[in-house]
């Protein structure tokens, strides 16, 4: 079964959706260009003589005539050189990872449909980071964290998963596992829904494989141990805890230093962690795993509301009746103008706290407001939007600076530029949001391990520069 | 500026330079750029970008983001890879709104003047020790001007500061400072309320930055010492200042801020306390990667009016955080960051979409200088300068500190010479490790 990372669906032509109809140079093109290309021809010394900052530049070409026949891909070397066998002399890119043939073929059509392209859009090399050595040493870390998650895994069935307790290896802190099982239930919510929003349908069924969960969002205790990397190994320096089962996680990317305090006041034992970007979450959830040596992620859209819903059909998980909230979730009206301690009102049927409030929770999705339309008539088996650009992301769950409606189970938020606006650099942090102070997330542990590719794809969008 | 209009700028630039008369200032008022935005409908405005790091790259991308025409044409700093990483990124992000050609691109300590020169609008964000001679330069020229917070790291330069400021001021030059929350909706509608007086005479107010501390880039192989300073930049004082100074003047600045109207002190110089004593040190952060400068500080300000201000700065990770104002009123308490009120007066800024103070203090700035608005922010810039430098002086020497002695101060911590190969005013023992101040005998005034 093609699991997790593309949708699989049973209505044939629903995949198509998302499938660029017209192709946007800023959007498609210009990521290729400037990841693929402009390296080596940008301003200092562009090879060939062929500078490709701007249009201008591309149609005049370089030593070896125009790079770019607007209307004509095959009198375009731009798209000619790059549809060539990997072992070909005169291929592009030269070195490094070739392009997909969704890359080629958009920069054809591109070229087809008259290779628009904006004055106003002079490129700039990007720094391709799956090509970059790094990356090659990144993706060699992913399979030796890959062998130690398949050589600690003991649970080879539902019926083997329990609930368990995990300590961060080198320090005190540990937190708690819910286990899911599998099932089928129905996203989004009925058109007779009070506050309910248009992207909320229509519903559809949906199947979900058996997963593990945060029984709490992470609190600043687990995240601050990946944040600080300098404390973390003063810790566990103190516990003595043995450098060799750190080498792994250590070898995971760490965020940056934060200027602003990122807890904004509202405290930090026992608090959930907030104002972190998805990339951040990931990279946790990377690094978690390395740490533990179990597979760590943050959950889909559709695993998040499955269990949010735990097996029920109404707008909360505990019914319908708004004059409940206050037993279930830290919202607007009891939470005192910040978040609250995890873990301290009543769960949801499957035994997870703060779904509704605290802090909204990051998914791996990437927000599509006519996302469910695909399924109708169908059932999506473990549905993931995989993201192609940094905004928006899903968030699910309300918070506490959140209205009753809010805190619904299918109601379905997203991430925007505007969560950084009080960055005052340019470029802006990947790893903080710092006007998300309502944002957190929670993990999951699947019990199935896919290979370390689909590890690496969880674990870093490679769209998380704004 | 279109070319027709370039003649005027220079004509204005060469007058300036020779004379210095409040009739010449006048004029250079009369004929600055908002006289042609309104003959042209859109006039373009010419900026520099002076000090390249991410915060000058932002400052500038916010700047280019305000109405009308606006184009970076200069760029100067002290690192080549500095000035290359922000061109870049801010072609990215304002793509043919930058226009820096090879020739105005500037590099080493005398970079700043070259940048000016070709500017109308110049944004100095380089390590603020730098800021007293930039600053001086950009008014000498009749340049508009964008300055990060703080704006000296001694009194010295602080001084130099307020005497360029009265010149801009002279000249009808605009002064925007980075300290933001004067731009930013939820300050000015709390600021409303006290000063209406939501919560009474103000008796006390606490200021906290206390967090975590920020980077460190560590010694390269090659490096002279005054390169290793210039990199490394926050832990040395004659850059930096200390974090008091650096980071923690946002919240003495409110606190200067919410006592203007007690203190009947001129907004446009705000509040100042009399005197400060207090305490700090550095207990955790005692690496040599660290220079200088202290990880905490505990200060207590003291106004005019009897009020006290109790301040507190720690870089110290796994400590209590938080970065705030609060006032405490004889009818109630304010939260001043957080924008709520609690007494008699209970009020809660209603929730919103808020916009960005950094990027709205440019559109400010921008407004002013296109509509030849009043708009100088040096002054009260400098003062809460001078306050933070204040408590820092308090820590230091763990005496007393009256405002006027602390102003009037004649020790400079500035290089005498600015080159690569030039000492700079701190240096390491043997062992690698800077000299550290020591209370009860260090000497600040």
């Amino acid at each position: 079964m093609n699991r997790f990372y593309m949708m699989a669906v049973t209505a044939a032509a629903a995949t198509t959706v998302f499938a660029a109809d017209k192709v946007d140079f800023a959007k498609d093109v210009k990521p290729i260009l400037e990841n693929y290309c402009l390296r080596c021809h940008g301003d200092e010394k562009p090879k060939g003589g062929l500078v490709l900052k701007t249009k201008a530049d591309a149609v005049r070409g370089g030593d070896n005539g125009t790079a770019l026949t607007p209307g004509n891909p095959a009198k375009s070397p731009i798209y000619t050189l790059t549809i060539l066998p990997p072992t070909d002399d005169n291929v592009m890119p030269p070195k490094g990872e070739k392009l997909k043939k969704e890359q080629t073929d958009t920069l054809k059509k591109w070229i087809e449909a008259g290779a628009d392209w904006p004055t106003s859009e002079v490129l700039i090399a990007r720094k391709l980071e799956v090509a970059s050595s790094s990356a090659a040493d990144d993706m060699a870390n992913v399979m030796e964290v890959h062998k130690t998650i398949l050589a600690k895994l003991s649970e080879k069935a539902q019926a083997d998963m329990k609930p368990y307790s995990e300590k961060i290896i080198g320090s005190e802190v540990s937190f708690e596992m819910v286990p899911i099982p599998a099932g089928e239930f129905v996203m989004g919510s009925p058109e007779s829904e009070k506050g309910r929003k248009p992207d909320e349908g229509p519903q559809h069924k949906v199947e979900i494989e058996p997963f593990w969960m945060g029984k709490c969002e992470i609190t600043w205790n687990e995240y601050e141990l990946f944040q600080f990397s300098e404390e973390e190994k003063k810790r566990r320096n103190q516990r003595n805890s043995p450098a060799e089962l750190h080498a792994q996680a250590d070898a995971v990317a760490r965020p940056t230093t934060p200027y602003v305090e990122m807890s904004f006041g509202m405290g930090k034992d026992g608090y959930p962690a907030i104002s972190m970007t998805q990339h951040a979450a990931n990279t946790y959830c990377k690094w978690l795993s390395a740490n533990t040596g179990h597979y760590y992620r943050l959950p889909t859209e559709a695993e998040w509301e499955y269990a949010c819903r735990a097996g029920t059909k109404t707008a909360y998980s505990w019914g319908n009746d708004i004059a409940d909230a206050k037993d279930y979730a830290w919202f607007v009206d009891n939470s005192e103008g910040k978040y609250q301690k995890v873990g301290k009102k009543k769960p949801n049927p499957w035994g997870l706290y703060d779904m509704h409030g605290n802090v909204a929770e990051w998914t791996l999705d990437q927000y599509e407001p006519e996302a469910y339309k695909q399924f109708v008539n169908a059932t999506a088996k473990e549905p993931w939007i995989r993201a192609t650009k940094p905004y928006p992301h899903v968030v699910r769950g309300g918070s506490w600076d959140d209205d009753p409606e809010k805190l619904r189970s299918a109601a379905r938020r997203f991430s925007d530029k505007s969560w950084k606006m009080q960055d005052p650099q340019l470029p802006k942090s990947i790893w903080y949001m710092t006007d998300a102070q309502f944002l957190g997330f929670r993990i999951i542990r699947p019990l199935k391990v896919p290979p370390p590719e689909e590890l690496q794809k969880v674990w870093k969008s490679g769209v998380e520069r704004d | 500026m279109k070319p027709e209009n370039n003649s005027l700028a220079l004509n204005r630039r060469s007058f300036l330079q020779t004379t210095s008369t409040v009739v010449g200032s006048a004029l250079v008022g009369a004929l600055s750029v908002e006289r042609a935005a309104h003959a042209e409908g859109s006039d373009e405005i010419k900026i520099a970008l002076i000090g390249c790091g991410g915060r000058g790259s932002g400052a500038a991308n916010q700047a280019l983001s305000t109405d009308g025409k606006v184009k970076l044409i200069a760029m100067a700093d002290a690192f080549t890879d500095r000035m290359n990483g922000s061109l870049s990124e801010l072609q990215r992000a304002k793509g043919d709104k930058v226009q820096v050609p090879e020739e105005n691109k500037f590099i080493g300590f005398d970079a700043y003047k070259k940048a000016i020169a070709l500017a109308d609008v110049v944004i100095l964000a380089t390590p603020p020790g730098f800021r007293p001679i930039h600053f001086e330069e950009a008014v000498r020229q009749g340049k508009h001007i964008f300055m990060e917070k703080p704006v000296a790291t001694d009194a010295p330069g602080v001084r130099r500061v307020l005497a360029a400021a009265a010149e801009a001021k002279k000249k009808n030059l605009k002064v925007g400072v980075g300290l933001q929350r004067h731009h930013q909706a939820g300050y000015l509608e709390t600021l409303k309320r006290i000063n209406d007086g939501a919560i009474g005479d103000i008796v006390s107010m606490r200021v906290y930055w206390n967090d975590g501390g920020v980077w460190v880039k560590p010694r390269q192989a090659g490096q002279t010492e005054m390169e290793y300073q210039m990199r490394n930049w926050y832990y040395f004082n004659w850059l930096c200042g200390d974090h008091i100074n650096e980071q923690h003047i946002h919240n003495l600045d409110v606190a200067n801020w919410v006592l203007t109207a007690q203190e009947k002190a001129s907004p446009d110089e705000q509040a100042h306390p009399l005197r400060a004593h207090g305490m700090g040190g550095r207990q955790v952060r005692t690496g040599k990667e660290y220079g200088e400068i202290y990880d905490h500080h505990a200060v207590e300000y003291e106004y005019a009016s009897g009020a006290r201000v109790f301040s507190q700065c720690r870089h110290i990770k796994g400590c209590w955080s938080s970065v705030s104002e609060h006032a405490h009123g004889t009818k109630g308490y304010c939260d001043v960051g957080g924008h709520r009120i609690t007494g008699p007066n209970e009020w809660r800024l209603p929730r919103g979409n808020a916009k960005d103070p950094y990027q709205q203090e440019h559109d400010d700035l921008f407004d002013a200088i296109r509509n030849n608005k009043p708009y100088n922010e040096a002054v009260r810039g400098a003062y809460s300068t001078m306050t933070s430098i204040m408590g820092r002086m308090a820590t230091y020497s763990g005496t007393v500190v009256e405002w006027k002695d602390a102003l009037n101060s004649e020790i400079s911590i500035m290089p005498k010479e600015y080159d690569w190969n030039a000492q700079p005013p701190t240096l390491p023992d043997a062992n690698g490790f800077y000299p550290v101040a020591m209370p009860g005998s260090t000497k600040v005034v």
